[in-house]
């Protein structure tokens, strides 16, 4: 198994779209066949279409906000000393997180095939959240499939995506969080495929999904390559990219300008939820080795009993709770590009804790658990070296469980 | 593959002069032995009897086939128990072919060669695979073949003309067609004739193939259907078994009278 240089990672994968021979690929009922045939070669054809890009860009620009600031945590690199922590503050652009790039994509997507309805999952709220703004912005009608459990836990978000005039579905099956909410959408667009278009709200899901998410939120890496350029003058000789990895959006598009670098120069590393400090469950399958199997639609490292019964996962944040992970990240572990490790509920909490102590920067859950390897590895390392988190989501939609778990918010 | 037990029971109905009536319960619901019970006794007036081996993140069922499947894993149903029913199954009713259906990732934790080892062993007649379409399923198909296993390719409205032929040209002696975009148990949105145009298209590529129809079939809308080579019914079953209990009444009873019912429609 090896990564090819100078091709997308998105683009690596077979004819029948697995990446490394294993991972990936479109494990769908057969209703879903043409609707993703469909969707891949508008996708195809929309990439290498420059008005289209140009769309893009400008939504990119004047929508979401980009570029996102890029910042040193002066405070904190000075607190824990050894190597500069900087902050790819990504929760800047409109609506507070990376999502908003695959939805906004997925909009435009969708308009460009003439459907009038797009349906979409969510966790910790946002991919929902953003989905139903560009619905809003873009005159599309929204659906919402969100866990009862999550759909408690987020409420702000869900009050965004109630303003923004989208219908949240809740979704009590199963463990009643993300894997719920996706086989739910799933199973929506099976019964509606002709007139809506599904977004997936990560580098999940069957391999055109998988593609179209990792498209849109590359956008944060070729950003963070031009910053680095401006403020180093170079890119720096030592530079460990850390970012949190539930379905693996945001690490990816923070990740895919810097795939092709020496990892002894560019570090990649992903950071999954451990759960619980006391708990059997997490959501972490690539750092605590589960097993491969399908799981909406891909084979993936996935959390499952022996009969590939898919298991419950814990975890303090909404978005890393998913019991699988992006084929692509299962494919840069294997191939030793990148390095995955975890971080408890704990030291999340912990992490953020220290950084909103420090910085003015207000993490959410999920970006925290990326704070909880930087803080960890920080002070064994010199000052030449460069830490980059990405601050992927802003922790206001957290601020129920902040309140209950520190006290304050 | 020639006479297997599948054909021959699609022959059996045409004599008749009516469609094959194929039933799917789950195995494990809502327990182990009374899921056997249930199939022994509905086996009376089906003639094929599908057994799903519950999935706890099944991405094309409906409600009722999803509340069946959290029962019966709830109640411990593991794949060599299944395995076991149809074994059981089978001592007694040698002449009724079992189809297993599921999703995939089960058969690929067991191991696909273990898997058809065993399916062979107690006798299992076919089996559909919900998220291993065409072409990716070709491995695997061969190899059922190779086990004397018949494997049911699915073909929906969306199916293109294109992969409708490559589709029936690599199928076995059954093919399900599926009614209408909806996963299992939704309500029939397509009228009769509207579906039967379609089942048409298939037995005009090739008429040696038995083509059944399933999704959304009840006592209700059953008879309309019955030109088919065969009729699927699932959630209705469910829906049965999940009423039953809940009114503390014999499953087994209940789920027998709606399948003599049914069958009393097609007849």
């Amino acid at each position: 198994m090896k990564l090819k240089k100078k091709t997308p990672l998105i683009d690596q994968h077979d004819k029948y779209g697995f990446w490394g021979g294993k991972f990936g690929g479109s494990f769908i009922p057969e209703t879903l066949k043409k609707p993703i045939e469909d969707l891949t070669k508008e996708f195809h054809k929309l990439r290498k279409d420059r008005k289209f890009i140009k769309k893009r860009d400008f939504y990119f620009k004047n929508y979401i906000g980009s570029p996102t600031s890029f910042i040193k945590l002066e405070n904190l690199s000075n607190h824990l000393g050894g190597a500069q922590i900087w902050a790819k503050v990504v929760s800047e652009a409109n609506g507070g997180a990376h999502k908003i790039y695959n939805a906004t994509v997925h909009a435009l997507i969708c308009k460009s095939m003439g459907k009038k309805y797009i349906v979409g999952d969510t966790g910790a709220g946002y991919a929902g959240k953003m989905l139903s703004m560009a619905a809003k912005k873009f005159g599309l009608k929204c659906k919402i499939f969100m866990g009862a459990k999550d759909i408690k836990r987020q409420k702000p978000n869900c009050d965004a995506m109630k303003k923004n005039g989208a219908e949240i579905v809740p979704v009590y099956s199963g463990s009643q969080t993300l894997v719920d909410a996706v086989s739910e959408c799933m199973r929506y667009w099976v019964s509606n495929c002709d007139n809506t278009h599904m977004a997936v709200g990560s580098t999940v899901g069957p391999n055109i999904f998988v593609k179209i998410c990792g498209w849109s939120t590359a956008q944060i890496s070729r950003e963070l390559k031009v910053q680095l350029k401006k403020e180093f003058k170079k890119i720096p000789k030592k530079i460990k990219l850390i970012n949190c990895v539930g379905g693996g959006s945001s690490a990816y598009g923070f990740w895919s300008e810097f795939i092709d670098y020496d990892k002894k120069q560019i570090e990649l590393i992903g950071v999954e939820a451990g759960g619980p400090k006391k708990s059997q469950l997490h959501a972490a399958p690539l750092s605590r080795n589960a097993k491969i199997g399908i799981l909406h639609g891909a084979a993936s490292y996935v959390c499952q009993n022996n009969e590939g019964q898919i298991k419950e996962t814990e975890s303090i944040s909404a978005g890393l709770d998913y019991p699988g992970v992006s084929p692509i990240h299962c494919f840069l572990k294997d191939t030793k590009r990148a390095r995955y490790t975890y971080a408890t509920d704990e030291e999340a909490l912990q992490a953020y804790k220290m950084v909103t102590k420090f910085e003015k920067l207000n993490p959410s859950l999920e970006p925290s658990h990326a704070f909880a390897e930087a803080i960890k590895i920080a002070p064994r390392l010199n000052k030449d070296t460069i830490i980059i988190v990405n601050s992927c989501g802003d922790a206001k939609k957290d601020r129920d469980i902040l309140k209950k778990k520190l006290g304050k918010y | 593959m020639n006479y297997s037990l599948i054909s021959q029971s699609f022959k059996n109905a045409r004599k008749e002069n009516r469609p094959a009536l194929l039933t799917y319960t789950v195995a494990g619901d809502n327990t182990k032995k009374t899921s056997l019970r249930i199939l022994k006794s509905i086996s009376k007036y089906a003639d094929i009897c599908e057994l799903g081996f519950p999935h706890n993140t099944p991405i094309a069922d409906g409600g009722q086939i999803q509340t069946s499947s959290y029962r019966a894993i709830k109640n411990g149903i593991k794949i060599n128990d299944i395995f076991s029913i149809v074994n059981d199954f089978k001592k007694n009713k040698n002449n009724k072919p079992i189809i297993l259906m599921g999703y995939y990732n089960m058969i690929y934790q067991y191991g696909e060669n273990k898997f058809l080892k065993k399916c062979k062993k107690v006798k299992v007649d076919g089996i559909i695979v919900v998220d291993l379409p065409y072409p990716e399923n070709k491995i695997f198909a061969s190899k059922c073949k190779n086990n004397k296993i018949n494997f049911i390719q699915l073909i929906s409205p969306t199916t293109s003309k294109k992969r409708l032929k490559q589709i029936i040209k690599d199928s076995h002696e059954m093919i399900y067609y599926i009614s209408m975009l909806s996963t299992t148990g939704g309500k029939l949105k397509v009228s009769p004739k509207k579906i039967l145009q379609e089942y048409k298209k298939i037995k005009n590529q090739n008429k040696y193939k038995n083509v059944v129809i399933g999704f959304g079939i009840t006592e209700k809308t059953i008879s309309s259907l019955k030109m088919a080579d065969g009729l699927v019914v699932g959630s209705a079953l469910c829906k049965e078994i999940s009423t039953s209990l809940k009114k503390r009444q014999n499953p087994v009873k209940n789920v027998t009278n709606v399948v003599k019912r049914l069958k009393n429609k097609i007849l």
